[in-house]
Protein backbone atom coordinates (compact mmCIF):
# COMPACT_ATOMS: atom_id res chain seq x y z
CA UNK A 1 0.00 0.00 0.00
CA UNK A 2 1.41 3.61 -1.23
CA UNK A 3 3.13 4.95 1.86
CA UNK A 4 1.18 8.68 0.79
CA UNK A 5 -1.97 7.10 2.25
CA UNK A 6 -0.70 8.24 5.85
CA UNK A 7 -2.20 11.22 7.48
CA UNK A 8 -4.60 11.64 4.49
CA UNK A 9 -7.70 12.48 5.31
CA UNK A 10 -11.11 10.88 3.06
CA UNK A 11 -14.41 11.93 1.79
CA UNK A 12 -17.21 11.97 5.28
CA UNK A 13 -19.77 9.77 5.37
CA UNK A 14 -23.02 11.33 6.02
CA UNK A 15 -25.10 12.81 7.48
CA UNK A 16 -26.64 9.80 9.11
CA UNK A 17 -30.13 10.32 11.20
CA UNK A 18 -29.94 7.86 14.15
CA UNK A 19 -33.09 6.60 14.18
CA UNK A 20 -35.42 4.77 17.23
CA UNK A 21 -36.27 2.31 14.93
CA UNK A 22 -32.57 1.09 14.06
CA UNK A 23 -31.37 1.68 17.37
CA UNK A 24 -34.16 -1.33 18.36
CA UNK A 25 -33.15 -3.23 15.91
CA UNK A 26 -29.28 -3.01 16.53
CA UNK A 27 -30.30 -3.17 20.29
CA UNK A 28 -31.86 -6.54 20.12
CA UNK A 29 -28.98 -7.74 17.74
CA UNK A 30 -26.47 -6.93 20.38
CA UNK A 31 -28.25 -8.12 23.15
CA UNK A 32 -28.23 -4.80 24.82
CA UNK A 33 -29.00 -5.03 28.59
CA UNK A 34 -29.22 -1.07 28.88
CA UNK A 35 -31.46 1.42 27.83
CA UNK A 36 -29.95 4.71 25.72
CA UNK A 37 -28.13 4.13 22.26
CA UNK A 38 -25.35 1.31 22.78
CA UNK A 39 -21.41 2.24 22.06
CA UNK A 40 -20.89 0.32 19.43
CA UNK A 41 -23.81 1.55 17.05
CA UNK A 42 -21.45 4.27 15.00
CA UNK A 43 -20.16 0.89 13.74
CA UNK A 44 -22.63 1.48 11.38
CA UNK A 45 -21.16 4.48 9.80
CA UNK A 46 -17.64 3.57 10.54
CA UNK A 47 -18.27 0.45 7.75
CA UNK A 48 -19.47 3.27 5.16
CA UNK A 49 -16.57 5.27 5.73
CA UNK A 50 -14.09 2.25 5.92
CA UNK A 51 -15.66 1.07 2.59
CA UNK A 52 -15.48 4.57 0.72
CA UNK A 53 -11.65 4.66 1.88
CA UNK A 54 -11.48 0.89 1.19
CA UNK A 55 -12.55 1.93 -2.80
CA UNK A 56 -10.71 5.31 -2.91
CA UNK A 57 -7.43 3.16 -2.60
CA UNK A 58 -8.07 0.39 -4.59
CA UNK A 59 -7.75 -2.02 -1.85
CA UNK A 60 -10.44 -5.07 -1.29
CA UNK A 61 -12.77 -6.02 1.44
CA UNK A 62 -12.49 -9.71 1.22
CA UNK A 63 -8.82 -9.07 1.89
CA UNK A 64 -9.16 -6.71 5.43
CA UNK A 65 -9.24 -8.35 8.88
CA UNK A 66 -10.46 -6.03 11.03
CA UNK A 67 -7.96 -6.14 14.08
CA UNK A 68 -9.18 -3.62 16.95
CA UNK A 69 -11.73 -1.21 17.57
CA UNK A 70 -11.38 1.43 20.29
CA UNK A 71 -14.17 4.24 20.61
CA UNK A 72 -13.62 7.49 22.53
CA UNK A 73 -16.36 9.09 22.85
CA UNK A 74 -17.44 13.32 24.50
CA UNK A 75 -21.21 12.55 24.77
CA UNK A 76 -23.44 9.72 24.28
CA UNK A 77 -25.18 9.43 20.74
CA UNK A 78 -29.14 10.18 20.87
CA UNK A 79 -32.30 9.35 18.64
CA UNK A 80 -31.97 12.65 16.17
CA UNK A 81 -28.44 13.08 16.12
CA UNK A 82 -27.28 13.39 12.36
CA UNK A 83 -23.72 12.15 12.66
CA UNK A 84 -20.59 12.28 9.76
CA UNK A 85 -18.10 10.75 9.86
CA UNK A 86 -14.34 11.22 8.85
CA UNK A 87 -11.78 8.37 7.93
CA UNK A 88 -7.94 9.82 8.27
CA UNK A 89 -5.36 7.45 7.84
CA UNK A 90 -3.10 7.69 10.96
CA UNK A 91 -0.10 4.91 10.74
CA UNK A 92 0.81 2.05 8.16
CA UNK A 93 3.52 -0.47 8.86
CA UNK A 94 4.42 -3.60 6.75
CA UNK A 95 4.00 -7.09 9.03
CA UNK A 96 4.76 -10.56 7.20
CA UNK A 97 3.38 -9.64 3.87
CA UNK A 98 0.48 -7.71 5.21
CA UNK A 99 -0.10 -4.00 5.84
CA UNK A 100 -1.24 -3.15 9.16
CA UNK A 101 -3.68 0.58 8.95
CA UNK A 102 -4.27 2.72 11.79
CA UNK A 103 -7.32 4.64 10.90
CA UNK A 104 -8.61 7.50 13.21
CA UNK A 105 -12.53 8.23 12.09
CA UNK A 106 -14.17 11.41 13.54
CA UNK A 107 -17.93 11.35 14.06
CA UNK A 108 -19.42 14.68 14.37
CA UNK A 109 -22.50 16.14 14.57
CA UNK A 110 -25.03 18.50 12.77
CA UNK A 111 -23.24 21.29 14.66
CA UNK A 112 -19.83 20.16 13.86
CA UNK A 113 -19.45 19.06 17.58
CA UNK A 114 -17.36 15.87 18.07
CA UNK A 115 -19.22 13.30 19.44
CA UNK A 116 -16.49 10.25 19.04
CA UNK A 117 -13.39 9.40 18.32
CA UNK A 118 -13.20 5.50 16.59
CA UNK A 119 -9.70 4.22 16.02
CA UNK A 120 -9.92 1.32 14.05
CA UNK A 121 -6.56 -1.01 12.80
CA UNK A 122 -7.19 -2.86 9.36
CA UNK A 123 -4.94 -5.27 8.43
CA UNK A 124 -5.00 -5.44 4.65
CA UNK A 125 -3.16 -9.08 3.76
CA UNK A 126 -1.55 -9.82 0.21
CA UNK A 127 1.66 -8.36 -1.84
CA UNK A 128 0.11 -6.51 -4.51
CA UNK A 129 -2.73 -4.46 -4.92
CA UNK A 130 -3.26 -4.72 -8.46
CA UNK A 131 -5.15 -8.13 -8.11
CA UNK A 132 -7.59 -6.00 -5.87
CA UNK A 133 -10.76 -5.54 -7.30
CA UNK B 1 -11.00 -16.42 36.98
CA UNK B 2 -10.47 -15.87 40.06
CA UNK B 3 -10.20 -11.59 40.16
CA UNK B 4 -12.23 -10.33 42.77
CA UNK B 5 -14.85 -7.88 41.23
CA UNK B 6 -17.95 -6.49 42.09
CA UNK B 7 -19.75 -7.80 38.74
CA UNK B 8 -20.83 -11.02 37.89
CA UNK B 9 -19.53 -12.85 34.17
CA UNK B 10 -22.45 -11.92 31.85
CA UNK B 11 -22.92 -14.78 29.26
CA UNK B 12 -24.86 -14.68 25.73
CA UNK B 13 -25.54 -17.07 23.46
CA UNK B 14 -25.03 -17.11 19.50
CA UNK B 15 -26.58 -19.10 17.32
CA UNK B 16 -26.34 -18.57 13.16
CA UNK B 17 -29.80 -17.03 13.33
CA UNK B 18 -28.39 -14.25 15.67
CA UNK B 19 -25.26 -13.74 13.10
CA UNK B 20 -27.82 -13.39 10.51
CA UNK B 21 -29.89 -10.44 12.86
CA UNK B 22 -26.16 -8.80 13.37
CA UNK B 23 -25.42 -8.76 9.51
CA UNK B 24 -28.70 -6.72 9.11
CA UNK B 25 -28.63 -4.60 11.94
CA UNK B 26 -24.88 -3.28 10.96
CA UNK B 27 -24.54 -3.52 7.75
CA UNK B 28 -21.48 -6.01 7.45
CA UNK B 29 -22.82 -8.59 5.15
CA UNK B 30 -18.96 -10.77 5.06
CA UNK B 31 -19.82 -13.87 3.59
CA UNK B 32 -17.76 -15.12 6.54
CA UNK B 33 -20.40 -14.69 8.79
CA UNK B 34 -22.91 -16.75 7.57
CA UNK B 35 -21.15 -18.85 4.43
CA UNK B 36 -19.38 -22.48 5.61
CA UNK B 37 -18.55 -22.32 1.91
CA UNK B 38 -16.76 -18.45 2.11
CA UNK B 39 -15.59 -19.60 5.74
CA UNK B 40 -13.72 -22.52 4.43
CA UNK B 41 -12.28 -21.02 1.64
CA UNK B 42 -10.65 -18.83 3.50
CA UNK B 43 -9.09 -20.74 5.70
CA UNK B 44 -11.26 -20.24 9.11
CA UNK B 45 -12.37 -23.49 11.09
CA UNK B 46 -16.10 -22.19 10.13
CA UNK B 47 -18.60 -19.30 10.01
CA UNK B 48 -17.24 -17.34 12.72
CA UNK B 49 -19.36 -14.01 14.53
CA UNK B 50 -18.58 -10.16 13.64
CA UNK B 51 -15.74 -8.91 16.25
CA UNK B 52 -17.74 -6.24 16.45
CA UNK B 53 -21.01 -8.02 17.34
CA UNK B 54 -18.67 -9.32 20.11
CA UNK B 55 -17.71 -5.86 21.14
CA UNK B 56 -21.20 -4.98 21.29
CA UNK B 57 -22.01 -7.49 23.78
CA UNK B 58 -19.38 -6.64 26.10
CA UNK B 59 -21.13 -2.93 25.87
CA UNK B 60 -24.26 -5.15 26.97
CA UNK B 61 -22.29 -6.65 29.72
CA UNK B 62 -21.11 -3.23 30.86
CA UNK B 63 -24.43 -1.46 30.59
CA UNK B 64 -25.67 -4.44 33.10
CA UNK B 65 -22.89 -4.00 35.72
CA UNK B 66 -23.07 -0.55 35.65
CA UNK B 67 -26.75 0.47 35.31
CA UNK B 68 -26.07 2.13 31.84
CA UNK B 69 -23.73 4.19 33.07
CA UNK B 70 -22.57 6.32 30.26
CA UNK B 71 -19.38 4.80 28.14
CA UNK B 72 -17.02 6.75 27.22
CA UNK B 73 -13.95 4.58 26.05
CA UNK B 74 -14.64 1.21 24.75
CA UNK B 75 -12.25 -1.25 22.82
CA UNK B 76 -10.28 -4.32 22.31
CA UNK B 77 -8.39 -6.29 19.97
CA UNK B 78 -9.56 -8.93 18.02
CA UNK B 79 -7.82 -11.71 18.28
CA UNK B 80 -9.26 -15.15 18.28
CA UNK B 81 -12.74 -16.09 16.17
CA UNK B 82 -15.86 -16.56 17.61
CA UNK B 83 -16.80 -19.75 15.75
CA UNK B 84 -20.56 -20.80 15.81
CA UNK B 85 -21.72 -23.97 14.59
CA UNK B 86 -25.18 -24.48 12.46
CA UNK B 87 -27.05 -26.10 15.40
CA UNK B 88 -29.80 -25.13 17.77
CA UNK B 89 -27.55 -24.32 20.51
CA UNK B 90 -24.81 -22.01 19.16
CA UNK B 91 -21.78 -21.02 21.86
CA UNK B 92 -21.29 -18.42 25.21
CA UNK B 93 -19.36 -16.08 25.31
CA UNK B 94 -18.83 -14.90 28.54
CA UNK B 95 -17.08 -11.54 29.31
CA UNK B 96 -16.11 -11.46 32.68
CA UNK B 97 -14.70 -8.39 34.66
CA UNK B 98 -11.13 -8.66 35.76
CA UNK B 99 -10.10 -5.06 37.13
CA UNK B 100 -12.13 -2.35 38.30
CA UNK B 101 -10.63 0.71 39.41
CA UNK B 102 -11.94 4.36 40.00
CA UNK B 103 -10.26 7.51 39.14
CA UNK B 104 -11.50 11.22 39.01
CA UNK B 105 -15.32 10.44 38.37
CA UNK B 106 -14.53 8.11 35.79
CA UNK B 107 -14.35 3.77 36.23
CA UNK B 108 -12.35 1.88 34.24
CA UNK B 109 -13.32 -2.21 34.01
CA UNK B 110 -10.65 -4.64 32.37
CA UNK B 111 -12.19 -7.96 30.99
CA UNK B 112 -11.58 -11.59 29.96
CA UNK B 113 -13.60 -12.41 27.19
CA UNK B 114 -14.18 -16.37 26.34
CA UNK B 115 -15.86 -18.41 23.60
CA UNK B 116 -15.21 -21.87 25.48
CA UNK B 117 -11.51 -22.09 26.49
CA UNK B 118 -10.15 -19.52 24.28
CA UNK B 119 -9.78 -15.72 24.86
CA UNK B 120 -11.44 -13.85 21.64
CA UNK B 121 -10.90 -10.44 22.67
CA UNK B 122 -7.30 -8.42 23.78
CA UNK B 123 -7.29 -6.18 26.22
CA UNK B 124 -10.43 -5.48 26.58
CA UNK B 125 -11.80 -2.44 28.51
CA UNK B 126 -14.30 -0.06 29.21
CA UNK B 127 -14.39 3.42 31.04
CA UNK B 128 -18.11 4.95 32.10
CA UNK B 129 -18.84 7.59 33.90
CA UNK B 130 -19.31 6.44 37.42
Amino acid sequence: MDPAIVDRTFAPVGPYVVSAAKVAEFATATQWRGAGVPPTFPILLLNDAMLAFLADVGASLERIVHGEQRFAYQRPIVVGDELTATLRVASLRALGGADVIGTVSTITDASGQVVCEAKATLVHSGATEEGAA
Amino acid sequence: MSAETPFEPQRFTLTRADLVRYAGASGDFNPIHWSDRVAGAVGLPGVIAHGMLTLGLVGSAIAAWTGDAEVVELGAKFTAPVVVPDDDGGVVVEVAATKVSSDNGLMTIAMEVRCGDAKVLGMPKATVRA
